[in-house]
C-alpha cells in the first residue's frame, strides 16, 4: 500500500476568518512504515490526521488530493469517504478513552458497529478475540460498559476495534498523552506489533513526543505553524536533523544522565505565528538563528540528499547534534 | 491573547488581532469578549429588546396613564378600539384594562425580582455549603433539598397562603413565600457545579494561602461560574413570576394592588368566558407570556456568549 | 440496587411525614384563627349557639386538646383514611369528595403527560437533524414552554369554545346528562375533556420538544459520535445512540418537572371548571374548608412521591450505569 498525499490544505472557519492549520502538505509513505508526525500544539499535525478520515465540523477543504492504494480518498466527500473508513483508513483517536458509547456493552457495541457496515460479526468474533488476548485484555470484556474499564484497557480496546478489519493505513492521534511512561511504552510496542502482525499495513503516529518516536518510527515527519518543516528516517531525524526547527527541537530534549548543572536546557524562544493571517515566507524565520532576507520567499518542501526531504534553504549546511544551534531568540 | 492557536481546538474565540507578544488582562479581555458576542447574538437582543419594552409599560405605564386600575371609570366592557381613552378596553366593571395591566406588570416584575432573588440568595448559599463543605453538612443539606425538591411548590404555598389572613397577602408577602420555597432547584444545580470546581488547583492554592471556609468560595468558586449562577437566577425570576401568577390565579394572591394573575383570576370569576370579554384575558396573560418567553431565549443567548462551544457560527 | 430503593423509600417516606407534618403545623402557627374566620360565617347566632359551634368547631378541629396529643391524633386518624369532614362538599367524608375527583383529574395528566412526552421527544429528536424544522420547532417550543397554563387555558377556551364552539366551555360533562356507560356520555365526556388536555399537552410538549433537541445536538457532538462517524457507521446507528442517550435526563427531567405539571393542571382545570381536584381545591379555598385543602394538599404528596418512585424505577431499567455502578465497577 501507499499513500500519497499531495499539496493538502485544510483551514478551520473562524468568526474572524479562515485560520490555516494546514497549508500544503505533499508527502508519502511507504508500505509497512510507521511515519511519526510531530511537531509543537497547534502546528497542524492533529489536523493533518483528521483530515485524512474525517473533516470535523469546523474543518474546512480547500485544495489537495489524497491517494491511498491508488485510490483517490474523496476526503471533502463525508458520505463518499464512507467505504473508505475503517476499512482502508482507520484512526484512534485522541479522545479514545470516551471513543465507546457510555451506556452500551462493549461487545454489543462492535456488534452492531460492524453489522451496519455490512461485515459479519460471527465470522469475525474469534479474530476479535484473538486480538483482545493479544493486547492483555481479559475477554469478557466485551460484556462489560465503558466506565468499567480503567484509561489504558479503554484504549487498548479502542486499537483493538479500531485495527479490526485491518486498514491500510492507520492513524493514532496522541494515543500516549494521557498516560504514564510504562503504560507508553507497552502501548507503542503493541502498535508496531500490529504492524508486524500485519493487521495493519501503514501507521501515522500522531505526537509531540519526540522520544517515543524514536523508539517505534521508520520515518519522521515534523511540522511547523501548518506546514511541512522537515522528513526523513527516524535514525537521521535525530542524529542529523538539517532543518533549524528540528534542530533546535531535538536539542532541547532533556538527556539522559546529563544534569541541568553540566548543560542548561535550551528552548527554542518565541512562539509560533498565528495563523489567521500568517507571515509572509518561511514561517519560522522570525525565531530562526539562520535566518537572512531571503527567508521571506517562502522555501518549497524538496529533497536536500540523503534521504532528507526539508523546506529551508540553509538545510544543506552539513551540522550533527554535537555543535547544537543557539537560539537567537524572539526577534 | 497570544498568538498561539491550537489548531486542534475549535478557533471560536478568534478576536481577530493577532500580535507577538502577550495582549491585555484576562479580566479586561473576559468583559471585552462579552460585549463583543453579546452585541452579535441575535437571541439575546432581541430578548433583552423585549424585556426593556415590557419593563419600560411597567415602569412609566402608570405614570403615563395614571388612572386608577380598580377604578371604574368607563363604561363596561368596551373592547379595546372603542374608547381613546382606554387602549386596552374596560372590564366587565368598567375598569381600564390597560391601567391594570401597566399596574400589574409592575407587580409581576417585582415578584420575579424578590421572589428570585430570595430564592437564588438561599439556593446558592446551601448550595455553595453543601458543595464545597461536604461531609454530613452536605448529607444534612442534601436530604433536605431533596424533600423540598420533590413537594410541589404550588401546593406548598397553597396550604401556606390559604390561611394567611388578608393582611398578609400583599405582594412582597407573596414573593417572599415563593422565595423560601423555590431554592431547592438552584440549591442543587450549584451544589453539582460547586462540586467540580472545589477539586480544581486554584481552590488548592488559595487554601494553601491560608484562605478558609467562605473566602474560598467568594473569591475562588463563586466568580468561576458567575455566568451559571446569573442563569440560574433568570431561570428562578421566570419561574417565580409562573408561580405568583398562578396563586393569584387561584385566589391566594394580594387582595390589593393588582397583578397580572389576579387579572385573570377576576376575568374567569366574572364570566369573561362566556361573555367574550377577551381583552381582559389576553394581555395579562400575554405579558406574563412574552416575559418569561423572554427570559428563556436570554438564558440560552447568554449561555452561548458564555460558553465558546455553543456558538453558532 | 436494595441500597439505592431503600434510600430512595427512605427519603421519599421522610417527604411525606415532612409534609403532612407541615399540613398540621401549619394552620396552628397562622396568625390568625380558622375558627373565628368559620364562626365569622355564621352570622344570627344567639350567644348560646355561637358558643356552640365554637365548642364544636374546636372540637372538630382538635384545638381543644395539647398539641402533642392533636398531632398523634392527627396521624392516628391519617393511617386510617380519615381525612376529616369537608363543609364545602356538606358534611361528607373528605377522602369521599378526593376520590370523586381524581378520576377526572388523572384522565387529564397521565395521558397529557404520555403523549406530549412522546411527541415532544420525537419532535425534538427530529428538529435536531433538520433545519428547516429547527428553526420552525425551536421558536413554538420556547413560546409554548414559557407560556402560562391557564392562559393557554383561557386561549383554547376562548377560540375553540367561546368563538368557533367547537367544544363546551366547562364542566366535566353536559348539564344535562346523567353519568351512565353510554356511548352518548362518553363522546360527551370527551367532548369536555378535549380542551384542557390540549392545553396541558401543548405546554408540556414544548419543554420537552427544546430539552430533547438540545440533548440530541449535544449527543451528537459527544466523543462516541465522533468515533462512530469516523469508523463509517451510518447515521442510523450514531442517531440511534444519541436518541438513547439524550432520553436518559429527559427521564430524569420528568421527575423535577412534576411538581410544575401538577400545578398546571390544577390552574388549568379551574379554567375549564373541570371537576377534578384543582377545581375541588380552588372551592376549597373559595369556602375556607380547611380539612378538604388539607387532605388535596396531602393526596398531592402521596402521588407526586409515587410519580417520582415510578420514574426512578424506570430510569434504572432504562441506564445501565446505574446498575454497574452500583455494583461497584472494576479497574
Amino acid at each position: 500500500m501507499s499513500l500519497q498525499v499531495s499539496d493538502l490544505r485544510v483551514y478551520y472557519r473562524t468568526l474572524a476568518g479562515d485560520v490555516k492549520a494546514l497549508d500544503g502538505a505533499t508527502f508519502s509513505i511507504a508500505d509497512k512504515e510507521i511515519m511519526g508526525l510531530a511537531g509543537e500544539s497547534g502546528c497542524g499535525k492533529s489536523t493533518l490526521g483528521n483530515s485524512l478520515i474525517r473533516l470535523d465540523g469546523r474543518m474546512k477543504y480547500i485544495a489537495g488530493s489524497v491517494n491511498l492504494d491508488g485510490n483517490e480518498l474523496p476526503i471533502w466527500d463525508k458520505t463518499g469517504m464512507n467505504q473508505f473508513r475503517f476499512r482502508d483508513v482507520s484512526v484512534i483517536p485522541q479522545y479514545a478513552m470516551s471513543a465507546m458509547n457510555p451506556t452500551c456493552k462493549i461487545g454489543k457495541m462492535t456488534e452492531e458497529l460492524l453489522e451496519s457496515r455490512g461485515e459479519n460479526f460471527r465470522e469475525i468474533k474469534p479474530e476479535f478475540l484473538r486480538r483482545i488476548d493479544l493486547v492483555g485484555l481479559q475477554r469478557d470484556v466485551l460484556t462489560r460498559y465503558p466506565m468499567e474499564l480503567s484509561g489504558g484497557m479503554k484504549q487498548r480496546m479502542v486499537m483493538v476495534i479500531s485495527t479490526l478489519l485491518n486498514p491500510s493505513l492507520l492513524i493514532a492521534d496522541e494515543i500516549t498523552s494521557a498516560l504514564d511512561v510504562s503504560t507508553q511504552r507497552a502501548v507503542a510496542e503493541t502498535l508496531v506489533s500490529f504492524r508486524d502482525h500485519g493487521f495493519v499495513k501503514s501507521m501515522m503516529v500522531i505526537t509531540h513526543d519526540m522520544s517515543i518516536l524514536y523508539q517505534i518510527a521508520d520515518s519522521i515527519l515534523v511540522m511547523y505553524a501548518g506546514k511541512l518543516a522537515e522528513k526523513a528516517s527516524a535514525e537521521q531525524i535525530i542524529s542529523s536533523p538539517r532543518h533549524p526547527y528540528t534542530r533546535l527541537l531535538v536539542s532541547s530534549l532533556p538527556e539522559v544522565g546529563v544534569r541541568f548543572a553540566e548543560r542548561r536546557l535550551s528552548g527554542i524562544a518565541g512562539r509560533p505565528p498565528p495563523l489567521l493571517n500568517p507571515p509572509v515566507g518561511c514561517r519560522f524565520r522570525d525565531r530562526c538563528p539562520l535566518a537572512t532576507a531571503r527567508c521571506v520567499e517562502e522555501p518549497p518542501f524538496v529533497d536536500v540528499g540523503d534521504g532528507h526531504t526539508a523546506a529551508c534553504w540553509y538545510a544543506d549546511t552539513e551540522v550533527s547534534a554535537e555543535t547544537p544551534l543557539e537560539s537567537a531568540g524572539a526577534r | 491573547m497570544t498568538g498561539t492557536l491550537n489548531a486542534d481546538t475549535k478557533m471560536e474565540s478568534v478576536s481577530g488581532s493577532p500580535t507577538n507578544e502577550p495582549t491585555a488582562l484576562p479580566a479586561k479581555k473576559a468583559s471585552g469578549e462579552f460585549l463583543y458576542f453579546a452585541v452579535r447574538s441575535k437571541k439575546f437582543l432581541v430578548a433583552l429588546g423585549i424585556l426593556i419594552v415590557l419593563i419600560g409599560i411597567g415602569i412609566f405605564g402608570p405614570i403615563i396613564d395614571a388612572t386608577d386600575p380598580v377604578a371604574q371609570n368607563g363604561i363596561a366592557m368596551q373592547p379595546p378600539t372603542a374608547d381613546p381613552g382606554n387602549w386596552f378596553g374596560t372590564t366587565y366593571f368598567g375598569e381600564d384594562v390597560f391601567a391594570q395591566f401597566a399596574n400589574g406588570l409592575r407587580a409581576t416584575f417585582f415578584v420575579g425580582l424578590l421572589g428570585g432573588g430570595l430564592a437564588a440568595l438561599i439556593g446558592m448559599a446551601v448550595g455553595f455549603i453543601a458543595g464545597y463543605f461536604g461531609g454530613w453538612l452536605d448529607e444534612i443539606l442534601n436530604m433536605v433539598t431533596n424533600v423540598f425538591l420533590v413537594i410541589p411548590t404550588l401546593a406548598l404555598l397553597l396550604v401556606i397562603a390559604s390561611y394567611l389572613p388578608s393582611s398578609w397577602r400583599g405582594v412582597p408577602f407573596e414573593a417572599i413565600f415563593i422565595g423560601l420555597t423555590s431554592w431547592p432547584w438552584a440549591a442543587r444545580a450549584v451544589r453539582a457545579q460547586t462540586f467540580s470546581l472545589r477539586t480544581r488547583d486554584f481552590v488548592d492554592l488559595a487554601k494553601l494561602s491560608g484562605r478558609r471556609g467562605w473566602k474560598v468560595i467568594a473569591t475562588e468558586i463563586a466568580p468561576n461560574m458567575s455566568s451559571y449562577l446569573f442563569l440560574t437566577f433568570i431561570l428562578l425570576f421566570g419561574g417565580a413570576i409562573l408561580i405568583g401568577a398562578s396563586l393569584d390565579f387561584i385566589g391566594l394572591g394580594p387582595h390589593e394592588g393588582m397583578t397580572l394573575g389576579l387579572m385573570m383570576y377576576n376575568a374567569v370569576t366574572w364570566a369573561a368566558l362566556n361573555l367574550g370579554i377577551w381583552w381582559w384575558f389576553i394581555p395579562p396573560g400575554l405579558g406574563i407570556m412574552a416575559t418569561v418567553g423572554a427570559l428563556y431565549v436570554m438564558n440560552v443567548g447568554l449561555d452561548e456568549i458564555f460558553n465558546p462551544k455553543l456558538r453558532d457560527i | 440496587m436494595r441500597r439505592y430503593f431503600g434510600r430512595k423509600l427512605f427519603t421519599y417516606t421522610l417527604t411525606f411525614f415532612i409534609a403532612a407534618t407541615i399540613d398540621w403545623l401549619i394552620p396552628r402557627f397562622m396568625p390568625g384563627d380558622p375558627v373565628a374566620g368559620l364562626m365569622a360565617k355564621q352570622g344570627g347566632l344567639s350567644p348560646e349557639g355561637a358558643a356552640a359551634l365554637a365548642q364544636y368547631y374546636n372540637n372538630l378541629f382538635g384545638l381543644d386538646r395539647s398539641m402533642p396529643e392533636q398531632f398523634i391524633n392527627f396521624w392516628i386518624a391519617l393511617l386510617h383514611g380519615d381525612l376529616g369532614r369537608s363543609v364545602y362538599v356538606h358534611g361528607r367524608p373528605v377522602t369521599e369528595a378526593i376520590m370523586g375527583a381524581i378520576p377526572y383529574t388523572l384522565a387529564l395528566l397521565i395521558p397529557a403527560i404520555l403523549l406530549s412526552w412522546w411527541a415532544g421527544n420525537s419532535f425534538g429528536a427530529l428538529a435536531a437533524r433538520r433545519k428547516w424544522l429547527d428553526n420552525t420547532v425551536l421558536p413554538i417550543g420556547y413560546i409554548l414552554t414559557a407560556t402560562p397554563y391557564m392562559w393557554l387555558g383561557l386561549v383554547l377556551a376562548f377560540v375553540l369554545g367561546f368563538s368557533l364552539r367547537i367544544f363546551p366551555l366547562s364542566g366535566g360533562y353536559g348539564f344535562n346528562l346523567e353519568p351512565a356507560l353510554t356511548w352518548r356520555f362518553f363522546t360527551d365526556l370527551v367532548a369536555h375533556w378535549m380542551m384542557p388536555f390540549l392545553s396541558l399537552f401543548m405546554v408540556m410538549f414544548g419543554g420537552w420538544a427544546i430539552g430533547m433537541r438540545n440533548m440530541i445536538i449535544y449527543e451528537l457532538e459527544s466523543d462516541y459520535s465522533r468515533y462512530l462517524e469516523a469508523l463509517g457507521a451510518p447515521q442510523g446507528l450514531v442517531r440511534k445512540y444519541a436518541f438513547h442517550n439524550a432520553m436518559l435526563p429527559q427521564i430524569t427531567g420528568l421527575a423535577l418537572q412534576l411538581g410544575v405539571i401538577v400545578a398546571g393542571s390544577l390552574v388549568t382545570e379551574i379554567v375549564f371548571s373541570y371537576p377534578g381536584i384543582g377545581m375541588l381545591l380552588f372551592n376549597a379555598i373559595k369556602s375556607e374548608d380547611y380539612f378538604l385543602l388539607q387532605g388535596i394538599f396531602l393526596f398531592i404528596i402521596i402521588g407526586t412521591l409515587l410519580a417520582n418512585f415510578v420514574v426512578d424505577i424506570v430510569y434504572i431499567m432504562v441506564d445501565p450505569r446505574t446498575r454497574v455502578g452500583m455494583r461497584g465497577g472494576t479497574a
